[in-house]
């Protein structure tokens, strides 16, 4: 009885990890599809694919117990937490250094344009005007 | 069990359902207007198939495939900065003289 009790209460948490981890990704495809943005798209798709496969790794974990597959997947919400906001991080960089323009009414957070231009000179030397530092 | 019989059809919705989603995302990186928009597409495209192995692993029980999830999310990583390198240098492994 106890341990058909503990299998019902198990299958119901996958359920309802795995159903929150598949509406998160959603979310995160419909972000991309429908904001304007390079750097709209990015932001909509790394925190709820982070939060949906996190959910997803959970369910693993409540499948498989806490030895073997079960801590796999432990290891990979930590690997998914470490590395998606690099990946994205250096995605926007990229978008930037490739002169992608923000939205209008949109600016590079900081003391106006001064972070940007000495940044752009320090990593690759192609800024427009070497001599603003 | 009933419990078990819904976790069957719930692991069965989802896995439809995410790959469906990358199907969509197939089309940011077909029409994206540039390069970060579809680098950032196939970025979501390797964690639904994260989420897709996962799901497989749920589904068949073998835990095999939660490690088969976890070499897609180190590989999706790497051509990540790697093409983010590409984009931003030119090449991927610079040389500083």
């Amino acid at each position: 009885m106890s341990a058909a009790l503990v299998e019902t209460v198990r299958n119901l948490t996958v359920v309802a990890l795995v159903a929150s981890g598949t509406f998160f990704l959603a979310v995160g495809t419909l972000g991309l599809l429908r904001l304007p943005n390079v750097y709209n798209r990015m932001h909509a798709t790394s925190k709820p694919t982070t939060l949906g496969t996190a959910a997803v790794f959970l369910a693993g974990f409540v499948r498989f117990g806490p030895g073997g597959a079960g801590l796999a997947s432990l290891i990979g919400i930590v690997f998914l937490f470490l590395t998606v906001p690099t990946g994205a991080h250096m995605i926007s960089r990229a978008a930037q250094k490739t002169g992608v323009e923000f939205l209008v009414g949109v600016t590079w957070p900081g003391p106006g344009e001064n972070e940007r231009t000495r940044d752009d000179e320090r990593d690759d030397g192609e800024s427009d005007d070497p001599g603003e530092e | 069990m009933a419990g078990e019989a819904l976790a069957a059809a719930a692991v069965d919705a989802a896995l439809v359902v995410v790959a469906a989603l990358c199907l969509l995302c197939g089309y940011r990186v077909v029409e994206g207007p540039t390069v970060p928009d579809r680098v950032v597409a196939l970025d979501a495209i390797a964690t639904n198939v994260v989420a897709i192995a996962v799901l497989f692993a749920l589904k068949t029980g073998r835990g095999l495939y939660v490690t088969v999830s976890l070499v897609l999310a180190i590989i999706g990583f790497l051509s990540t900065v790697a093409v983010a390198k590409y984009i931003t240098e030119g090449d991927i492994i610079t040389r500083r003289e």
